[in-house]
């Protein structure tokens, strides 16, 4: 670090700006002329087509491009490509981000307060531009969600506190009350925080866009409870499947056919499906155990794409195309959600019916499945098995010359991986109400991986961020339809490069000798993967 | 058997195409061990390139077939090489040394990105092309059942073999060639001999991506039918190809380019279309099963 201060600062907008700037811009102009520049038109039924330049918004595109490549090559890559860090050439990056969570807070404590503000401001943004009201949106559900897990976290932390004396000798938790404090000790709070509030989640969003956020939260934690699935697989013994899907669509049909078919109910076919999709997860494991990293992609890629086309063509089973339609709904112990009839849960209970009280039990439904996920899991990290998978993921031929047998290791992550995408499945399933092929396409298998890896591989809590994020803002954007993936895509290719180890890349080996320490990434050797 | 043999050459035709796009997944692998999993998006660009290039020729009154064919051929190579220059210097160069998982991310991120990109800016409705070679010859007539070699297969074969041939030369006998089987072998001791390696390494997606666009050319020749899809399903195949064939391998990418082109097209011939990627799929487990490495691959010794 004691050569790097030295250098002479280069003029801002020396020569080899200038020359990367222009050959920056005449490749961005040779990538968008030839694609967005010439555009080809249909011309109607059977009439072929014909062509069309657009050739200013392909010179606009270019020039922007170029122009961000510019002032990040000004701004900030030349001053740190000479070792120095971001942190100590722009004064106040670090705390940028304490500062924005600041911001964040009040803001949202602002929100909370004022409840009829938070409509208002989107109303107005949105009037002055469509895609305005969405970023807005964004920004304040964002600020309200900080406000709330800032509190739990003070919530939990005042309950640590307070709790200390009494639990004291009982667990390392209560020494990270000393006086280095409050900030410190976010680390270990924001899991439980967090949880608090997925807990108290419908109660904080009442409103007009209660069913709305309730809904978006659901399919969050359908994706966070694949990707804690995946996570068993990819993140902890090591084997890349490029084609989870497939367990989760075994698991969508087996309820989806079961209930149909045979009339039992979610909770008798709930164990069954996660028993098939176990089995299928055997099934497939077993001739691929030989195989090592990318064969084993590929030809997990392939056994998703054939169950995938089985569901498509076997039409007397799975309807083919059209898919399984009026699968039974879940009922809360027998008692269903509807308006009228028999043994209704409004009736029972002696309230108004509501259509909100199913997608709330929905929502209880997939956090309690997606928490036992997640306990289940983290027990087994302290098994043997949990272990060996570990281990294995570390290095196979340490793992054999130690006795390890990994063809029980590696079937049992495959299996347990696939019995958690079975159970996810089946909560699809009945949730939708209809089902088809078109849901377990590749692009679901690509979705539930990047979650997994840009969480940080063998991470649970940067699953659950990894899934907020990603599936989060696209169920925001959703109005912005085709941009929505192109934005999707390009995120996922900016925040790997940013982050190359995942957003929660810690890694915490669960056998220790004397004291549990985090490696951060910084530390972990890259390429020890 | 005129059955078998017209099947026969259709494989051949679509073996060739899968051949092409799957030379350019295993080179990368052997240089840098990854899978460009964008490589499917990049042959789907350089078909619409080529459908951009021959739509402006016959709108600015250029109506002769060869010349549009060429000269598309020459522009899809070019432009679709610079997007695979681009692609490997934004998501991939910045992640090299990274951990094996971080690029597979980032180019099922620029597939997904392609794929949207293209749907965006040329639309989601199929581009049909009239057919621009017609005709061929007639090998033979029984019972009303003609064998035909059309010219449009013909072209295939032929520009695939040349292409291969002066590919091979490449590999071979050229100081490029030879840097980059020395990065394939051992990319720090090539770097110590004087080896550009990131030159290198730009130069085989810069190939890789040239071929790719032949091969979309050709199959928007063949197929006379494009649209932002197609690049996925190709891009499996001829991923499995490469695999096959033994990845890393040159020939063997283009024998498991045939093998996978004939199964697809005898078993949608004789058995059913439905479940001819189902057919190419579990030959490739089966294969993958008994031989690890492939058809022509040399099996990985492991050092401890």
């Amino acid at each position: 670090m004691a050569e790097t201060a030295v250098d002479a600062p280069e003029p801002l907008l020396s020569t080899g700006a200038m020359r990367d700037a222009a050959i920056t811009f005449g490749l961005c102009l040779i990538l968008t002329v030839s694609l967005v520049g010439l555009k080809t038109d249909n011309l109607g039924e059977g009439q072929g087509i014909t062509i069309t330049t657009h050739l200013v918004t392909a010179v606009i595109l270019a020039a922007s491009v170029t122009a961000v490549r510019f002032l990040l090559g000004v701004l900030i890559w030349r001053n740190t490509a000479h070792g120095q860090s971001l942190a100590s050439v722009i004064p106040g990056f670090v705390s940028l981000g304490r500062t924005l969570a600041i911001v964040f807070f009040l803001a949202g404590a602002v929100l909370a307060a004022r409840s009829g503000l938070r409509t208002e401001l989107i109303a107005k943004a949105a009037e002055v531009y469509p895609l305005f009201g969405n970023l807005v949106d964004l920004l304040t559900f964002g600020a309200m969600a900080t406000f709330f897990i800032f509190l739990a976290m003070a919530a939990v932390h005042f309950v640590r506190i307070t709790t200390a004396g009494t639990a004291k000798g009982k667990s390392g938790a209560s020494k990270i009350s000393s006086a280095s404090g409050f900030i410190s000790g976010l680390g270990h709070e924001f899991p439980v925080a967090l949880l608090l509030v997925a807990l108290i989640l419908p109660i904080l969003v009442l409103g007009p866009q209660q069913r709305y956020a309730i809904d978006t939260a659901t399919q969050i934690l359908i994706y966070v409870m694949l990707g804690w699935g995946l996570n068993v697989v990819v993140g902890l013994a090591g084997l890349l499947d490029l084609g989870y899907v497939a367990f989760y669509a075994v698991g969508a049909y087996s309820y989806a056919l079961l209930a149909t078919q045979l009339g039992w109910s979610f909770w008798v076919c709930l164990p069954l499906a996660g028993l098939f999709s176990a089995l299928w997860g055997i099934t497939l494991g077993f001739p691929v155990l030989r195989l090592r990293g990318d064969y084993l992609a590929i030809v997990t890629l392939a056994f998703g794409e054939i169950v995938r086309i089985i569901l498509q063509n076997w039409q007397s089973l799975t309807g083919g195309p059209n898919g399984i339609s009026s699968i039974p709904r879940l009922s809360f112990f027998g008692l269903t959600f509807a308006r009228s009839g028999d043994n209704t849960f409004s009736d029972y209970f002696g309230i108004e019916f509501d259509p909100i009280h199913r997608v709330v039990f929905l929502y209880y439904v997939i956090l309690l499945l997606a928490l036992a996920t997640n306990f289940v899991t983290l027990r087994l990290r302290r098994l043997p098995i949990g272990r060996a998978w570990e281990a294995l993921r570390e290095d196979e031929i340490a793992c054999r010359s130690l006795g390890i047998n990994t063809v029980t290791t590696k079937l049992s992550a495959f299996a347990i991986g696939a019995m958690f995408g079975g159970f996810a499945g089946s909560f699809f399933a009945s949730r939708q109400g209809f089902i088809s092929p078109e849901s377990f396409t590749f692009q679901e298998s690509a979705l539930v991986l990047a979650i997994v890896v840009l969480g940080g591989l063998g991470s649970q809590i940067g699953v659950v961020v990894a899934a907020v994020a990603l599936v989060g803002s696209a169920e925001r954007f959703r109005e912005l339809q085709e941009y929505r993936m192109l934005i999707f895509g390009l995120a996922m290719v900016l925040i790997m490069i940013w982050r190359p180890r995942g957003l929660m890349s810690g890694r915490t080996p669960s056998a220790v000798l004397h004291e549990a320490r985090t490696v951060s990434s910084e530390f972990v050797q890259q390429g020890r993967g | 058997m005129d059955y078998f043999l017209q099947q026969l050459i259709n494989g051949i035709t679509l073996g060739s195409i899968y051949g092409l796009i799957a030379i350019g997944y295993t080179m990368v692998y052997g240089i840098i061990g990854m899978i460009n999993f964008a490589h499917g998006e990049v042959f789907m660009v350089g078909s619409f390139i080529a459908l951009i290039t021959i739509l402006s020729l016959f709108a600015l009154g250029i109506t002769s077939v060869p010349v549009a064919l060429v000269f598309a051929l020459v522009v899809a190579m070019s432009v679709t090489a610079v997007w695979g220059w681009t692609i490997e210097r934004v998501a991939y160069r910045p992640l090299r040394g990274s951990f094996r998982l971080a690029p597979l991310i980032t180019a099922i991120g620029i597939s997904i990105t392609l794929q949207n990109f293209v749907q965006i800016s040329q639309g989601a409705r199929s581009k049909p092309l009239p057919p621009l070679i017609r005709g061929g010859y007639i090998l033979s007539e029984h019972d009303g059942f003609a064998v035909s070699l059309s010219y449009a297969q013909i072209l295939i074969i032929v520009t695939t073999v040349i292409l291969m041939a002066g590919f091979s030369f490449l590999i071979g006998k050229t100081p490029l060639g030879r840097a980059q089987r020395a990065c394939e072998q051992d990319r720090k001791m090539a770097a110590l001999c004087g080896v550009n390696v990131d030159r290198t390494i730009s130069l085989t997606f810069v190939i890789g991506a040239a071929l790719a666009a032949v091969a979309g050319l050709m199959f928007l020749v063949y197929y006379g039918v494009i649209d932002f899809f197609v690049g996925f399903v190709a891009g499996i195949k001829a991923f499995t190809a490469a695999v096959l064939g033994g990845i890393g391998s040159l020939p063997g990418a283009m024998l498991g380019g045939l093998v996978i082109g004939l199964i697809e097209v005898f078993w949608a011939g004789y058995f059913t279309s439905q479940y001819k990627d189902v057919a190419a799929f579990s030959i490739l487990a089966i294969v993958l099963i008994f031989l690890p490495s492939g058809l022509l691959g040399r099996p990985e010794v492991e050092k401890v």
